[in-house]
């Protein structure tokens, strides 16, 4: 039975297309000359060659993590090919010379590539497969002395800092896929903002991945030095295939005294179908530093994409008085499964986190809420407080919360309060015997639902969040 | 307030509906013309509150027969969001909260929805407010409603005067009230039933759903219906409420039989 609520979650994926462009692709397989052949191409320093190596040595000892509540058939990593690169036809100086085929692309989705035509105040680093293609506004940022470029580039121009930092946040023991990632990322965005600056724009990532047999592994790394502030926003999307791609992201944020970092997400990777066939896995690994004392890292994401998505954006609250925060909407439709949540780690003195999740499960998905909230023997006046609603809509879809708390520190104050709720038949009914349509019905409900979360996106993103909900949803309710 | 120059706006013929299968209505036949407020009584279970969603279309129910002709309009070929906008409005027994969504903003897109219908003009956020607040008057609302999540953590009297607010605001031609009164003690009922008085015109009209007389001495019926296993049995005046209310509902099932 097709009602209206159910005619509205179905409109098709609107980025699902792909670029015809020359790649330079790595053939299938993982091995040490794989990661050599990777690191050559990039022109990488011996140390970083290194790094790859023993994190691949350790990935070879290590199991998949079978804890998430997901299911997939077992991966073939030796059937992935590790770099996939636009073939450039010469050393690009100036975005003029990069191809036009690729600058269409990012203009179809709506991602602003050419400075002049941007959104106000938003400089973007464009990932395209495994290569940054175009850093904009990098000239505008130096003069506050803000680096903002892609993470190869990082490597060639600020090696030093590269080399303190990667890791340190993430070590590439971490787990399965850190150990991957750390074995085999190509590209990603690199951001350092110096001591008593502002970051005087919005810096966004916006990484597409084109080919289908290709993974995507990248690695991200966002300084924020003593008393600086950087707000980042990344989003993403993919072709559609009827094969699953893998994407398995290393994310790094390291704040000094008095910094704070915002890191928002707005997560389209394609889905699969409405039969749960193709779509990409999301095996993410994010984690916040907050080093120095008063620091403060905040993640926002709003997930809607992707056939499995597993990250857990965390933050470890070393310096004294840090603050962790973590809001987060996770749309789940059709085949999708998502097992998202956070890891607020106490480690400092009256340190606190907040924790606000918000999952939405339609058509067959699958949801869940798992976080964890660890308080040590040393965080005297620790609190934290997490709020985990989930919404159903129809009778097929399921919605899960795991919450493990560990406290050490008897002075430690510790919330946890969760809600379930269905957008249903009378739901709809209310808002038809008052004349709106399902279509503004649901849009109205969800965005109810997640307000709290969408508050904390940069304003231009949370307008784009809110429409990218409400086309997912087209059709779903009934 | 019935004046010379009424005219039909419901006309219910040999209405039948079934919900899972179950025959509810089982053959209701109902006029109602401009300027009219009609009440249907009945006991629990009779149908009443059926009768109510199925008009306003909701679509658990399916009419299995007979037609409703609703300003000239075939009323059931219409989907519950149409039936609204043409000026169906259903006052709801349980009103349904909405976690999130502003009273005001709710009430806004419902509002401008019907504008848009009517070719009217839309308000925005600042004009509304100015509309909204009058409004609130006729239902003593306190404006500070309006800013909090629709019906979410609303006492039973405010969410039936919230209703009315919302039937204030989009002036239906036929307006249901499914048990407006359940729930209200006697100051809410006084402030619920003089909100609908002040909304009366000769041009619309209004059919309330009740259990008990006591709302007919807030409101005049001109005509009260008993329903009683899916039928109207009886009609009358306003003294056949008096009369249910001392001799209870059984009799008329005898007198209908006989």
């Amino acid at each position: 039975m097709s009602t209206p609520l159910e005619a509205l979650i179905n409109r098709p994926y609107e980025y699902g297309f792909v670029t015809d462009i020359e790649s330079d692709v790595v053939p299938k397989g993982l091995s040490e000359d794989v990661i050599r052949l990777i690191s050559k191409k990039k022109n990488e320093p011996e140390w970083l060659l290194e790094f790859r190596l023993s994190a691949y040595r350790q990935w070879l000892t290590m199991a998949e993590p079978a804890w998430a509540n997901v299911s997939h058939p077992k991966i073939d990593f030796q059937n992935i090919s590790y770099y996939s690169a636009p073939k450039p036809k010469k050393k690009l100086a100036s975005l003029d010379e990069v191809d036009p085929e690729l600058l269409r692309t990012f203009e179809k989705l709506g991602v602003p590539v050419h400075e002049q035509k941007m959104l106000a105040n938003v400089a973007v680093d464009v990932i395209f497969d495994s290569v940054s293609v175009t850093t904009t506004f990098k000239e505008k940022l130096a003069k506050e002395g803000v680096i903002f470029c892609s993470f190869s580039e990082a490597v060639q121009h600020h090696p030093e800092l590269v080399k303190k930092y990667l890791g340190t946040v993430v070590p590439s023991t971490d787990n399965f896929y850190a150990a991957l990632n750390s074995a085999v990322f190509t590209d990603g965005s690199f951001c350092y903002i110096p001591k008593n600056t502002v970051c005087p724009m919005e810096l966004s990532t916006y990484f597409r991945i084109n080919t289908e047999e290709s993974g995507q592994f990248e690695r991200t790394l966002i300084i924020a030095e003593e008393s600086s502030y950087v707000s980042y926003l990344e989003g993403c999307t993919a072709p559609r295939f009827d094969t699953n791609q893998l994407h398995a992201a290393v994310v790094e944020l390291v704040a000094l005294d008095n910094a704070e970092i915002k890191y928002s997400t707005v997560q389209n990777w394609y889905a699969g179908d409405e039969n749960g066939v193709g779509g990409i896995y999301n095996f993410v690994t994010k984690r916040g530093l907050c080093k120095g004392a008063n620091s403060k890292i905040s993640w926002t994401q709003v997930e809607t994409g992707s056939a499995i998505t597993w990250k857990y954006p965390g933050c470890v609250l070393l310096g004294d008085n840090s603050i962790g925060e973590f809001y987060s909407v996770a749309l789940t439709n059709h085949h999708q499964q998502a097992d998202t949540g956070t890891k607020m780690i106490h480690v400092g003195r009256n340190t606190r986190s907040r924790i606000v999740s918000k999952g939405i499960s339609a058509g067959y998905s699958n949801n869940s809420y798992r976080g964890l909230v660890k308080i040590g023997a040393k965080a005297e006046g620790a609190r934290n407080y997490s709020q985990c609603d989930s919404m159903l809509i129809g009778a097929a879809c399921g919605a899960n919360t795991f919450p493990y708390i560990e406290v050490l520190n008897s002075t430690a104050k510790v919330e946890h309060e969760a809600s379930t709720s269905r957008i249903g038949e009378d739901q709809m009914f209310y808002f038809a015997s008052r004349g709106i349509g399902s279509e503004e019905a649901v849009s109205m409900i969800i965005n109810g639902f997640c307000k709290e979360v969408f508050n904390h996106l940069p304003m231009e993103f949370a307008v784009e969040a809110t429409k990218l909900l409400g086309l997912k949803l087209e059709g779903s309710v009934g | 307030m019935i004046s010379s120059n009424s005219r039909v706006i419901l006309e219910v013929r040999d209405l039948c509906a079934s919900i899972g299968g179950i025959e509810i209505l089982k053959g209701v036949n109902l006029t109602v013309r401009s300027g009219e407020v009609h009440a249907i009584m009945g006991p629990n279970g009779s149908g009443k509150s059926t009768f109510s969603k199925v008009l306003a279309g909701h679509p658990g129910y399916t009419v299995t027969r007979g037609e409703v002709i609703y300003n000239g309009k075939n009323l059931l070929d219409l989907p519950a969001e149409e039936r609204a906008r043409e000026g169906v409005f259903l006052a709801f027994q349980y009103p349904i909260e909405i976690p999130g969504v502003s009273n005001s903003s709710f009430l806004r897109l419902a509002y401008n929805t019907m504008q848009a219908h009517r070719g009217g003009e839309e308000l925005d956020p600042l004009e509304f407010d100015d509309f909204i607040r009058e409004k609130c008057k006729l239902v003593e609302m306190d404006p500070g409603f309006l800013d909090r999540s629709v019906n979410e953590g609303f006492s039973g009297g405010e969410k039936k005067r919230n209703e009315i607010l919302q039937m204030a605001v989009l002036e239906p031609k036929l307006s249901i009230l499914d048990e407006t009164d359940s729930g209200l003690d006697i100051d809410a009922l006084r402030i619920v039933a003089g909100g609908v008085n002040k909304l009366m015109t000769p041009d619309n009209a209004v059919i309330m759903v009740t259990h008990y007389q006591r709302l007919l001495n807030y409101i005049t019926p001109d005509f009260v219906h008993v329903m009683r296993s899916g039928r109207i049995l009886k009609t009358g005046g306003r003294e056949l409420a008096l009369e249910l209310e001392a001799r209870g509902y059984d009799w008329v099932r005898a007198e209908a039989a006989a």
